[in-house]
This record gives C-alpha cells, sequence and structure tokens, in this order.
C-alpha cells in the first residue's frame, strides 16, 4: 500500500524563512559594516567579531544548558543583534564593551523574555542605552574618521554634531557658526566624514541598506517613513522659528543616529507593533519623542531612548489598533 | 494600473504547467461510483436499485430539499450496488454503483456539437431546468446553482459577475474552457443574466491568462455586449467570491453577509459552461473538465471526466503515480483537499488531481513567532492570523469571536507567508469551527 501525506491545506509554502530574512538583514547591514572597517581598520573588524560572537555564544549556551533546548542560533537573529550592538558603538571602545553589550542584549533583554519573538524591547537598543548611562566615557570618545589607509594620520577624537551643537549653543553661538567652525556640511554626513558611532558614519550606506531591505520585502516603509516625516516636520517648525538656535531638517535626519535607528533598530519584527496603522502612530511616537530629548532633554541624540519608550507600549497598540477589517459589520436582527 | 482585490493577498508561483495540454475526452471506465453527496446541503436520495438499467443523463438521485441537488448517471448500464463507498477522505457517503454498458444516453438530450444561441426559455422555467439538471457550483464549494440565482426576498441582484479568475496555483480547467469554448461560456453567463433580471454581466480574467482574456474580449465586443471583460492583477485568492466581487466592483460583502447584499451573484466559468449546457442542450450536469498535474508527471492533462471515475483509473491513464510522489490533492494547492483514498470518485466539481513531490508540500518544523506581521498583511480578510492561532490554542473561544475568526475564508496566505512555519490555518479552522457551532446554538433574538 503506497503512504501518502494527508494533512490540510495550504499544501504549498512560500519558503520564507526566519533564518533568511535575518540573512538578509545582515546583508543590508553589510554597506555599514564595510564603511566602519573602511574607515576604522581593525578595531572596527575587531568589535564586530567580538559583539557577534558573543551574542551567538551567549545564546547557544543559554538555550543549550538553561533552557535545555535544541539552540536555535542558525536562524542567525543573534547575529543581527550583535553586528547591531557593534554599529552602535565608538570605532575605539574597548572590546570587552561589546561583551557587556552582548550580556545585556542576550542575556538579559532577550532570553528573560524566552528568547527571539518575546522581548518586548529591542536587544541592541538596550545593550546602546545600558553602556551609555554606564560607560558614559568610552561611549562618547567618538573618533573623526580618517582613513585606514593613510596611517600616518593620526585619528581625531571629537563630538559628534548633535553635541558639537549643543555645546556651541551653550557657548552662545549660532547654528551657521557652529557648523561653520567645525566644518560641518551634508556631504560629509552622507560618505561618512563625521564623529559618531561606527554604524552611523555615513547616511548612504544606511539608505542602501533600505532600499534593499524595501526591495526583499524584509520591512515595509511605513515606520521609518514616519520617523523621518516627522523628525522632519517637527525640526522643521522649530527651525522657521529661529535658525540660530535650531538646526534645519536635513541635518537632523542625517545625524544623531536617526537613520540606523529608524532603518534597523525600529523596523524590528518583534518590538514593532503588527498592524499597518500601529506602525504609523509607533513611528510619530518615535518621531516626536526624539525631537523633544534633541532639543529638551539632557543627551543631545535621543533616537534609542525614543525607540525604547515607544517599544513599551506596542504591546498596547497591538491590542487597540486593529487591522482594517474586510466589509462592514451588518447588524443581525 | 490592472483591478484586483484591496487588501491582503500572496503571490505564489502559478505553476500552470497544463495550460497548454487541450480537453481530452477521458475514456469510460468499466465501473461508476456515483456519490449522493456531491454538493452542498442535504445528501440526493437514489431513485434506483440494483439491477437496474440506466441510461447516460438519467436522474438516479433526487434532491433532498431546497439545498440539495439531482444527481444524474454519466454512463449507460446496470447498477451494480446502491451502498455506502469511501470518498477521498475515507469517510462512508452513500453512492450508486454503476456497471458501464456501452454510452447510450437519454433522447432528450441535444448532443449535436452546434452553438444554440437563442435563449427560449423564460426566467423560471431557466432556474427549473438548472434545478433540473443537478447544477451546482463548480468553484469547489458545489453550492447548488438554482439557489444562488434564486435571491431572497428584499434581495435583488444587479450584476452578474462570471469568475474566470483561476487563481489556485496548477489549476488550468477554467482556462481551458474559456479558451476553446468561450461562446457557451458567455452563453451561460447571459442566461443566468435573464435568470436574475440584471443586465449588466462581468468575467474576471486574471492577467497570467491572455489567451483567454483575447478570446472572450473578441466576443463581448461584438455579439456579448453587456458582459464586461475585467482584466486582473493576478494575486491570489482572487477567485475567492468575496475578493472578486471587491476587485471588479470595488463593493466589499459585510462581514458575516452574503455576496447578495453588494448587488452581485458570483457563477463560476466552470458552471456558466454546464448551464449552458444544461438549458441550450437540455444536458445534465454529469461531467466536467479535470487537470491533471504535477511537475513530476510526464505529461500534463485536461481531460473531460465523466463524474464517478475513480481517481486510481485517472492516474492510471496518465501512466501511474511516480514514486516520488508524496501527496495527491483534488483541488489547487492552496485549498484542496488531500487524497487519502485513491478509490474515491470524482464528483461534479472535482477540479483537479494535482500531485506533489515531498519537497514541494514539506511542512516545515515550526519555530517561534518573529512577530513579523506578514500574515497580518497577508490575510484578503484583514484579520489577525498570527492571534487568532494563539487564542484558538490557548481555546478562548469569546476572544476568537471578537476578533472574528468567523470572517476567515480558508484561503491560505497567512500559513503560506508565515517564516516560522506556523500552522496558522490548521488552528485558526478549528476555532472557526467551534466559534461557528456556538454562534449557531445561541437562541435566536
Amino acid at each position: 500500500m503506497r503512504k501518502l501525506i494527508v494533512s490540510p491545506a495550504p499544501h504549498v509554502h512560500g519558503n520564507e524563512s526566519t533564518r533568511k530574512i535575518m540573512l538578509d538583514v545582515i546583508i543590508a547591514l553589510a554597506p555599514s559594516m564595510l564603511v566602519a572597517v573602511y574607515f576604522f581598520g581593525l578595531s572596527a573588524i575587531m568589535l564586530l567579531a567580538v559583539s557577534v560572537a558573543a551574542c551567538v555564544g551567549l545564546e547557544y549556551l543559554i538555550q543549550k544548558y538553561m533552557f535545555k533546548k535544541q539552540p536555535t542560533v542558525s536562524d542567525l537573529s543573534a547575529v543581527v543583534t550583535g553586528v547591531l550592538i557593534a554599529l552602535n558603538l565608538p570605532p575605539t571602545a574597548p572590546w570587552w564593551i561589546a561583551v557587556i553589550g552582548a550580556v545585556m542584549a542576550i542575556g538579559v533583554i532577550k532570553m528573560t523574555f524566552g528568547g527571539l519573538g518575546h522581548n518586548i524591547f529591542n536587544p541592541a537598543i538596550v545593550a546602546r542605552v545600558f553602556l551609555l548611562i554606564s560607560f558614559p566615557v568610552i561611549m562618547t570618545d567618538w573618533t573623526i574618521p580618517t582613513s585606514w589607509f593613510r596611517p600616518g594620520v593620526d585619528a581625531v577624537t571629537g563630538a559628534t554634531p548633535l553635541a558639537l551643537i549643543n555645546e556651541g549653543l551653550a557657548q552662545g553661538q549660532t547654528v551657521e557658526q557652529i557648523l561653520a567652525q567645525h566644518d560641518l556640511s551634508y556631504g560629509q554626513m552622507l560618505f561618512a566624514r563625521v564623529g559618531g558611532s561606527a554604524g552611523e558614519a555615513s547616511a548612504l550606506a544606511l539608505i542602501i541598506g533600505f532600499i534593499y531591505l524595501l526591495v526583499r520585502r524584509v520591512i515595509r516603509p511605513h515606520i521609518p517613513v514616519t520617523i523621518i516625516l516627522t523628525v522632519a516636520v517637527m525640526t522643521g517648525i522649530f527651525w522657521l522659528i529661529d535658525p540660530t538656535r535650531y538646526t534645519d531638517p536635513l541635518f537632523n535626519i542625517l545625524t544623531g543616529g536617526l537613520l540606523l535607528g529608524s532603518i534597523f533598530m525600529a523596523t524590528d519584527y518583534v518590538t514593532s507593533p503588527m498592524a499597518t496603522k500601529g506602525m504609523v502612530i509607533y513611528g510619530i511616537g518615535i518621531g516626536v519623542i526624539t525631537v523633544l530629548i534633541r532639543y529638551f532633554g539632557a543627551y543631545p541624540e535621543g533616537v534609542s531612548f525614543a525607540i525604547l519608550i515607544m517599544n513599551s507600549i506596542v504591546p498596547l497598540l497591538n491590542k487597540y489598533i486593529k487591522p482594517a477589517r474586510f466589509g462592514k459589520e451588518v447588524k443581525h436582527a | 494600473m490592472r483591478r484586483t482585490f484591496s487588501m491582503g493577498g500572496v503571490h505564489p508561483n502559478d505553476c500552470k504547467i497544463s495550460a497548454d495540454s487541450a480537453i481530452e475526452i477521458f475514456p469510460l471506465p468499466q465501473r461508476m461510483y456515483i456519490s449522493m453527496s456531491q454538493h452542498l446541503g442535504a445528501p440526493a436520495k437514489p431513485l434506483v436499485q440494483r439491477g437496474d438499467k440506466v441510461k447516460t443523463g438519467q436522474m438516479i438521485g433526487a434532491s433532498a430539499g431546497f439545498i440539495s441537488a439531482n444527481i444524474h448517471s454519466s454512463v449507460s448500464g446496470t447498477v451494480a450496488a446502491v451502498e455506502p463507498y469511501a470518498d477521498l477522505a475515507g469517510n462512508p457517503v452513500m453512492h450508486v454503483v454503476i456497471d458501464v454498458e456501452g454510452d447510450e444516453w437519454e433522447e432528450s438530450i441535444d448532443r449535436t456539437p452546434d452553438t444554440v444561441r437563442e435563449i427560449t426559455l423564460g426566467p423560471a422555467e431557466i432556474i427549473k431546468r438548472i434545478a433540473d439538471c443537478g447544477i451546482v457550483g463548480m468553484g469547489g464549494a458545489s453550492f447548488p446553482t438554482h439557489v444562488k440565482l434564486s435571491p431572497p426576498p428584499g434581495k435583488k441582484a444587479e450584476f452578474l459577475i462570471i469568475n474566470g479568475a483561476e487563481c489556485e496555483p496548477y489549476l488550468t480547467s477554467d482556462y481551458r474552457l474559456m479558451v476553446e469554448h468561450p461562446e457557451e461560456v458567455l452563453l451561460g453567463a447571459r442566461i443566468m443574466m435573464k435568470a436574475l433580471g440584471v443586465t449588466k454581466g462581468y468575467i474576471g480574467i486574471e492577467d497570467n491568462k491572455p489567451a483567454a482574456i483575447e478570446a472572450m474580449r473578441k466576443l463581448t465586443s461584438s455579439a456579448y455586449t453587456e458582459i464586461e471583460v475585467v482584466p486582473l492583477k493576478k494575486k491570489y485568492p482572487q477567485g475567492g467570491e468575496k475578493q472578486l466581487i471587491d476587485a471588479v466592483t470595488g463593493r466589499k460583502v459585510p462581514s458575516m453577509g452574503l455576496p447578495i447584499d453588494t448587488g452581485v451573484v458570483v457563477q463560476n466559468v466552470g458552471t456558466s459552461f454546464a448551464v449552458y449546457e444544461a438549458v441550450q442542450k437540455n444536458k445534465p450536469l454529469f461531467e466536467g473538465v479535470m487537470t491533471i498535474t504535477g511537475r513530476c508527471l510526464p505529461a500534463q492533462h485536461n481531460f473531460l471526466v465523466r463524474t464517478g471515475t475513480t481517481f486510481d483509473r485517472i492516474l492510471e491513464h496518465v501512466g501511474g503515480v511516480p514514486q516520488n510522489v508524496a501527496k495527491i490533492i483534488s483541488g489547487g494547492p492552496m485549498m484542496g483537499k488531500a487524497v487519502s483514498n485513491l478509490s474515491a470518485a470524482t464528483v461534479k466539481s472535482s477540479s483537479s488531481l494535482l500531485l506533489l513531490t515531498e519537497d514541494q508540500t514539506l511542512r516545515r518544523a515550526e519555530s517561534e513567532c518573529i512577530r513579523c506581521g506578514k500574515c497580518v498583511q497577508a490575510c484578503p480578510m484583514g484579520l489577525e492570523p498570527y492571534l487568532l492561532n494563539k487564542l484558538s490554542r490557548a481555546g478562548r473561544m469569546e476572544d476568537l469571536e471578537d476578533h472574528k475568526v468567523y470572517d476567515c475564508i480558508e484561503c491560505g496566505c497567512c500559513m503560506f507567508t508565515c517564516p516560522a512555519n506556523i500552522p496558522l490555518l490548521d488552528y485558526i479552522r478549528t476555532g472557526k469551527a467551534d466559534v461557528m457551532r456556538i454562534m449557531r446554538s445561541r437562541p435566536k433574538k
């Protein structure tokens, strides 16, 4: 007697898998990784390697020896977290900073909630914020990118553009004066000539990754676009009111990890809303909180905090913001 | 921009590998197994006994209620038995078993090849003829056609839509009918429009079938101007009734409502052809076009198969089941039923036998939900499959009802798209069945 498989429909599958999605995210991060390696050389390679190894290793050990389950590190989600942590560190950070970040991200944020799919907060962002608060000196020691291929030139340390603006404003300078003094231009921000973490050095590399994610349909544009639009509108209003105290919208979009955060961190499946309307609210919320922190908070940046705050209300958004249903409800007599 | 339905949907590879195989007449088997339950609703009552002689087209089962349908013999011969026989899932169903002798048709059936264009019957007579001839929906649900053509009091049809979407991968039986018999399909539509008293008809065809669109357009631009061909952007489940109405007219069938609530009646291409044959040729529904396909088969076929032919017989005719076949599906890969009993026989609405190898139909191990939301985006009804799955597994019936599980059309888009291989529809389907039972058991206010 012939054996046939009998199971309910559908009988075919679209062949999408968690591993393929994570691989696509890693590919989308590749331009930023390459830029980091190009400008920061061995230190960037070291941070990436240590961070990824620590995340994958920790996840493996926790799943195998604490959960006593078959480890699922082959789904590559820990690799993505590792890359994101490394790209959020100053390129000159010591290797153990990456390990502490990995312990926080994987050990505390991801695994204590039950692993992939169960965490409320984005692991890489919690790691960044934890390190920023715990090691403020190391975490704000930014190196202005100089070429690895010109070893004669010493790396120049400096602050990020947003920090420079805040410092300058505190000294009574206007935005225009500050920009001129520090030779900050949009070209530099696009092509990585300003200070910042390894991943936010080049806006162009991040945008290439964004386009790749959209083309591969890994993410939809709603979250990044609403964040960027909200920041543009809000900073635009401030800028129109007083251009001597406030930077223009484009400056705000290209700096402070806004692109890295909105493209790669805010779109994290697990910690972002499921329905389109929820995504839009989430994006607007991140944009508003980012601008409020930048202009009125203690930190010059703020995307990370904004994402974490909005992460915390995602379960509420999923509960109360439902997708548009097909067809109207009819009253039954 | 080509029209399509407004939300959700997926794009499976359409695999229409049998599209260029013209319809062949399937040879008569020696024994026929004709089910008395080939339609939605009450099984038909057998009218014959062991030893009776029957002719092709003779009524052998009588409709047993308003939602039921007559059954006709697809062959001539002697009734060998009237007894329960296992259907494709192995469940016993009353069958009339006939030993085939020759092929002697009822004299009342017009067997000439001429196309009869003049419609002489009036609306009531058309509906009666359709009921007499046992026409049921050929799209899969097998709903008796005469019921659909008789809107309940207070509801009025405005349009008829002929469903030529054939959005299921692999299936090509409707496509072959549209290419080889476009005028008969349109005449069937015209007959049903007369029965419904509507003056405007549409035929929705997905744009992966340009030859069908062209064949239909040639006729609708001259002789059949009351029917409009609507090319649709290929997307599954376009052939779902609610999705097709949305795609063609932009109207949305209300939650828990019927197509007629939007003033639309939808009929499948195969049904339209059967209506033509019933009304113009007085031929009852006892045969239909079936696609026999699979990449593992040496050749792809579209057969005109008499109802009651066993799957075994069909598979034997195409050279047997290849060694690497793991699953045989009656219907399409998205909504069809897996066959567990190959000695089962075809019914009126059988549209295909699809043979899949293990790697084509493998269910991979389920992993954690990564909350990607792809199921929410894919759901054509705007539901949240990830949540319905969880609620169903937890047995939370009230929450399932609040989240409209009853609106699920079981198209399988969610499960098709899930990167974590979660068997979403398996659980949603059982949860939906439970919720529907609870809802039906409530006292009517």
